[in-house]
């Protein structure tokens, strides 16, 4: 355990290094939460009975998504692994007495955390002193809270092994471009980071929510929002244990066999 | 202890011919060839050997220390190292070995290299006590003391190395595989990294095996060569009398002044360079004669030749290991 926690540590260091990133990350994430929630405000303005959400709801949903977007993008992977994969430096990873599953996991949940670090505390601090009703606003009580967190770690997890398949589908098509496209846009969508996902058609929403992407950012930031809870959220609770067994059982599974016939590119 | 034993593997690869048609064909059909990359490899090394592992340019030297490190797996084939099989118990295998790929960075590239040593001390799960131990002999050895706070990315190449090396034995490994280590480097830091080979042989018994394409490297490091090309082994033996049957040769050169030289059988005049003074009759010259040492000793040309003339100069010189393996590689044709 010791190792693991070593190596996240380095990594996580190495991930506060970049200040200049995280700046223009903090700037993208105002610009692009205060956009989003404009156009919804349009559309609220028009028919506020329209939606399943009440808007201030929304709002929140919208800041808690920028604010922690580095552990829930899927985009977000890593290109030092596709690197690796793709030009052989992997030979030494393999020459370490250490899972590389377990390495790579530890080590892509490091890079998000670092990241989401550095970033979320002036975007929560920010949004949450802007005016009725465009701020942030408190979860409605502190079980809403804990509740938050725990499906907050649980997503995370999610995430994350989620991603190790697409770096373990490297390993056979060398080239990520390819996996990284469709991977990335298709979870976009059905995680509901575009649009919250209760903003869908019933039966399309009902069958969204059994995919691993409704396991994602859906549910800590319905969590929070409050529009998640009771029955519906121990459901959500269990099917996120249920896709990160499984996620990460698959991931395991296929790494062993591409090792088995994997190549070390170049001499 | 090291056996390996029929190992083969095969590689496939993607080929095409150049230019656009034939790009857009590959989309459709995609033409592999397969590549024999090692044949039948057999060998046994004890511990505490170092193996100079030689061949041209792909010839499945990099492929056999890859299985060895247990990062590739071959297609059929027995390996046992310390009685594990790489490939299958790869996690416990990597804690006896070290491996130092020359091309490759196995460094933290924006940390201080010193931050690195001690993620390796924390994967291998090395005690304090053996890590303050080993870093302090490495730091030693190898003149890292200045190094090792600066980050990766700010080394000279040959400091680096120095670097890679050391990270490569912080935990005490058995058996340290050396994949080119010496690729790049200037004269100072190739005899720097040499001796440090020896003397880690030498005190700690480690086993070494040695690929590089600088036979000065194997002149003064091995004993023993083993030889690959197109993926066979084609020699298993040892370094001097693999000299002795292709390097039958020495080179004479010498500045002589009196009549001229008169060569005889087994000597061979490679180039001669003179001046004749009328007046006196005497020839001032500088050749460089090669003798063919089985029908004629190097004493007994030079007392030949000393007979003829009056020698102002001579060296004698052997045939330098680069051209023992030129005639090495050209016997086996690879």
């Amino acid at each position: 355990m010791n190792k693991y926690l070593s190596f996240f540590r380095l990594r996580f260091v190495n991930g506060l290094q970049y200040r200049a990133a995280a700046l223009a990350g903090i700037a993208t994430q105002f610009t692009w939460g205060a956009l989003e929630i404009l156009m919804f405000k349009a559309f609220y303005t028009v028919d506020p009975d329209a939606f399943p959400m009440a808007f201030p709801a929304l709002v929140s949903y919208v800041w808690m998504q920028q604010a922690f977007l580095t552990l829930y993008m899927t985009w977000y992977l890593e290109n030092e692994i596709f690197d690796s994969i793709r030009n052989g430096n992997i030979a030494y990873e393999l020459c370490r007495p250490i899972g590389l599953y377990n390495m790579w996991f530890t080590r892509s949940m490091a890079n998000r955390l670092s990241r989401a670090v550095l970033r979320c505390m002036p975007i929560l601090i920010v949004a949450a002193f802007f005016p009725e009703p465009y701020g942030l606003s408190l979860p409605r009580d502190s079980k809403a809270f804990v509740w938050f967190l725990i499906t907050m770690v649980l997503a995370f997890i999610v995430v994350v092994a989620f991603c190790m398949l697409v770096y373990i589908v490297t390993f056979y098509t060398i080239s990520p471009m390819g996996v990284r496209m469709v991977a990335v846009a298709g979870v976009e969508f059905f995680s509901g980071a575009i649009i919250p996902l209760p903003f869908l058609p019933n039966n399309i929403q009902r069958i969204f929510e059994l995919l691993p992407f409704a396991s994602m950012q859906n549910v800590p930031l319905r969590t929070y929002t409050g529009d998640l809870s009771g029955r519906g959220l121990y459901i959500a609770i269990l099917l996120q244990v249920i896709w990160s067994v499984i996620l990460i059982i698959t991931g395991k599974r296929l790494m062993a066999k591409a090792l088995q016939k994997v190549v070390i590119q170049g001499g | 202890m090291i056996q390996v034993e029929h190992i083969n593997k095969t590689f496939k690869v993607a080929r095409r011919n150049p230019g656009m048609s034939e790009a857009l064909k590959t989309l459709f059909h995609k033409r592999y060839d397969s590549v024999r990359a090692l044949d039948n490899v057999s060998f046994t090394i004890e511990d505490g050997e170092m193996v100079g592992y030689i061949g041209p340019n792909g010839a499945g030297k990099s492929s056999t220390i890859k299985i060895l490190s247990g990062i590739l797996t071959p297609d059929d084939g027995r390996c046992l190292i310390n009685g594990r099989t790489p490939w299958k118990n790869r996690i416990e295998h990597v804690r006896d070995i070290g491996v130092v790929f020359g091309q490759r960075s196995q460094l933290w590239w924006d940390v201080p290299v010193i931050d690195s040593f001690e993620l390796l001390r924390d994967i291998y799960g090395i005690t304090e006590h053996k890590f303050r131990e080993n870093l302090n002999e490495l730091v030693i050895l190898l003149n890292l003391q200045e190094i090792i706070k600066t980050p990766a990315r700010q080394l000279s190449l040959g400091q680096r190395m120095r670097c890679e090396i050391a990270a490569s034995l912080l935990h005490s490994p058995g058996i340290l595989f050396l994949d080119e280590p010496t690729i790049g480097l200037d004269a100072v830091s190739k005899i720097a990294v040499r001796n440090f080979i020896l003397d880690l042989n030498k005190k700690h018994k480690t086993t070494v095996i040695l690929t590089t394409h600088d036979m000065q490297d194997i002149e003064a490091l091995t004993k023993r060569v083993i030889l690959i090309g197109r993926g066979k082994i084609l020699m298993d033996g040892n370094l001097e009398d693999m000299k002795k049957q292709f390097g039958g040769y020495k080179k004479l050169i010498l500045k002589y002044s009196g009549k001229g030289l008169n060569l005889c059988e087994g000597m061979h005049m490679l180039s001669n360079d003179y001046s004749r003074d009328e007046k006196e009759q005497v020839v001032n010259g500088h050749a460089i004669i090669e003798l063919d040492l089985d029908t004629i000793q190097v004493s007994e040309a030079i007392a030949r030749l000393s007979s003829q003339a009056d020698l102002t100069d001579i060296s004698v010189s052997g045939d330098s290991i680069d051209e023992v393996v030129v005639k090495l590689y050209k016997q086996y044709e690879i």
